[in-house]
């Protein structure tokens, strides 16, 4: 294939371009630069004519270019001539003839009104978020009442399904990040403690800030990450492929079928491993301090006696399953608000997890404050 | 200026009527299953190509056995009058370069609007000044039917008509010399199916086309395809115009074109 070329004959005022080789796309920035330097050359001209019966081949992309250059002479008042053209030639010059094509006008914006527009847009989108948060906790409250009623319409099956998922299977990732969260408290503890000589206080530190926030705080987070990401990427996948319309035109409420189930298992499983990351933390704590800090395990588990009461454990365990709730609302809520699209549901996904997570430490710090009020 | 390119220059023109894809003796197979069994195919320089097959049969597995999506057990495969797995990573581009494929679900990238996905392969491949590809890609906009305010739209604010009319623009983005075609006319209505049709006709003509189609429209086949192969058995069992094809006595081919819904549309073209 020879690359693009163009030879040119003068004659007085008339030029005629003699086109070789192949115009075509493949050449690259090869035929834009010809095309270019054809009309440097062909300044002065009155007449000017392409030859095309060379050409070895020819596309779209060099049409257009030979057909630009003759438009642009054609503005200069230059007459226009092609020779040689073979029909193959006369229709791609014809599809790919030189053309203007309308850009779409941009609308003039300015950054203060893009910034209110943004503010006012968001604060609109909280105010339904709230709305339908409403709307969805009455829905559920609703079946959960129909469920008291009739207790046929718990799908056991699909509960406890859910809880091997939510509950058994988070179980030693949950364990772990627990167990290292202790030992890090403990050595801070001591660590920070043995300045003041109140080193044997980390007992009380850990049994107290373990049993109150922390483990039911990481346990919430993680399994916002992990199951309520889950719940959202399932039940929008069943929206964009209709799932959720074919139970609904079954006479099936999806809210009963598929948000039920999973919330139940939360409610269940969420108390459950808060429990089990107590235990874990403070597991952690004692292997810390007794490695780290010489305190021995009988002595810890006296101390802790001491510090702790049946209302620390409480503390902690009456959050859990409000826990559970705001996981589970918040991911079915963005799993039902799925479009057509995987981008959508991926959006949706990133959403669910981020409010979860956000939700679940606000509402711990509201639990704080009220328990300091009522002095529990 | 004499800037030829070693590479370029190795690249053959196939003449229109002589075979510019050469399926010899091809094996495909997944674990112990084998799709396609010894299976020869030709495909001339500038023809529409129709290629028919029940579901599950292997139409798909032989396209992408033929892009290179799958690698065949044995048998050769001829593009451009070179075999393809010969070729090393560089020789294979310059191939690439020459083919455009409509995928069945246009698989644009929804990340980028029309004109930056048409313009994806240019940007990859070629050096061009941003103007004229800007201008090439509104040149394939218009060639494909899209109007010019399409071009800055993303793939999910278009119809399904509009997608695939929008793949192909891009699979026509650097004038491809063989086009394969997945479905084309599936999941469009009749009107917008005959409209699509019509259009690869047309680009077909002008451009030059080798169109590789697969389908399962039987009006697409009756108003398009110069030749049409059909696949059963893991062979093709036939290739030929439609009348041909019409009498052959084959059990599966006797079936899809004397079945009922075909019956209708014989009639019509006979």
């Amino acid at each position: 294939m020879m690359a693009p070329e163009f030879e040119t004959a003068r004659n007085g005022p008339s030029f005629q371009f003699t086109l070789k080789g192949s115009w075509t796309i493949g050449a690259s920035k090869v035929i834009e630069t010809q095309a270019k330097q054809l009309l440097e050359e062909a300044v002065g001209a009155k007449q000017v004519a392409f030859d095309l019966s060379g050409l070895e081949r020819l596309d779209t992309a060099g049409a257009w270019l030979i057909d630009r250059a003759g438009a642009d002479l054609k503005s200069h008042g230059v007459t226009i001539d092609y020779q040689g053209v073979t029909p193959e030639h006369q229709i791609l010059l014809k599809e790919a003839h030189f053309r203007t094509f309308d850009e779409p006008v941009a609308r003039p914006t300015s950054a203060i009104v893009d910034l209110l527009v943004d503010v006012g847009s968001t604060m609109v989108m909280v105010g339904k978020d709230i709305y339908k948060g409403v709307d969805f906790l009455g829905q559920i409250v609703s079946s959960l009442g129909g469920m008291v009623l009739h207790p046929k319409r718990l799908r056991m099956t699909s509960i406890v399904y859910h809880i091997e998922n939510f509950g058994l299977r988070a179980l030693p990732i949950i364990a772990l990040i627990n167990f290292l969260v202790g030992c890090i408290v403990a050595q801070q503890g001591l660590f920070q403690l043995k300045r003041f000589g109140a080193a044997t206080f980390t007992v009380d530190l850990i049994g107290i800030l373990v049993l109150r926030e922390l483990a039911v705080l990481l346990t919430s987070i993680m399994i916002a990450g992990r199951s309520g990401s889950a719940i959202t990427a399932e039940i929008g996948s069943m929206k964009m492929r209709e799932e959720i319309d074919a139970l609904r035109v079954m006479g099936l409420d999806p809210v009963q079928v598929l948000i039920m189930p999973r919330l139940i298992a939360l409610l269940i499983a969420l108390p459950l491993l808060t429990f089990l990351a107590d235990l874990s933390a403070i597991f952690g704590g004692l292997v810390v301090a007794w490695a780290y800090g010489n305190i021995s395990p009988e002595i810890f588990l006296t101390r802790l006696k001491d510090a702790i009461a049946i209302n620390t454990f409480l503390v902690g365990l009456i959050k859990a399953p409000v826990m559970a709730l705001v996981i589970g609302m918040i991911s079915s809520m963005e799993g039902f608000a799925v479009e057509g699209s995987a981008e959508s549901l991926g959006q949706h996904v990133t959403t669910s997890v981020v409010k979860s997570i956000f939700m679940v430490i606000l509402v711990d710090g509201i639990f704080a404050m009220f328990f300091a009020y009522v002095n529990y | 200026m004499k800037a030829r390119k070693p590479s370029a220059s190795t690249q053959k023109i196939i003449k229109p009527g002589q075979p510019i894809i050469r399926v010899k003796d091809l094996q495909v197979g997944f674990g112990t299953k084998i799709i396609l069994d010894h299976l020869d195919l030709e495909v001339m320089a500038g023809e529409v190509l129709g290629f028919v097959g029940g579901s599950g049969t292997g139409k798909s597995v032989l396209t992408r056995t033929i892009l290179g999506l799958i690698t065949q057990r044995s048998g050769t495969i001829e593009v451009f009058g070179q075999k393809i797995d010969g070729l090393d990573i560089q020789q294979r581009r310059l191939v690439e370069r020459r083919w455009g494929v409509l995928f069945q679900q246009g698989a644009l990238f929804s990340g980028l609007t029309v004109r930056q996905n048409i313009q994806v392969p240019m940007r990859e491949y070629l050096s061009l000044s941003q103007p004229l590809m800007d201008e090439l890609a509104m040149l394939k906009i218009e060639l494909v039917g899209l109007r010019p305010d399409a071009a800055d739209k993303f793939p999910s604010e278009l119809s399904g008509g509009m997608i695939k009319r929008a793949a192909l623009a891009r699979a026509l983005s650097l004038d491809p010399e063989i086009v394969f075609l997945d479905e084309p006319t599936s999941g469009l209505d009749p009107i917008g199916a005959a409209e699509f049709d019509e259009l690869i006709r047309t680009l077909q003509k002008t451009l030059g086309l080798t169109v590789f189609m697969v389908t399962h429209d039987l009006d697409s086949l009756y108003s398009i395809c110069d030749r049409i192969a059909a696949l059963a058995d893991k062979k093709v069992i036939a290739v030929g115009p439609v009348a041909e094809l019409l009498k052959s006595e084959h059990p599966w081919l006797k079936s899809y074109f004397h079945g009922e819904r075909a019956r209708r549309l014989v009639v019509g073209a006979v």
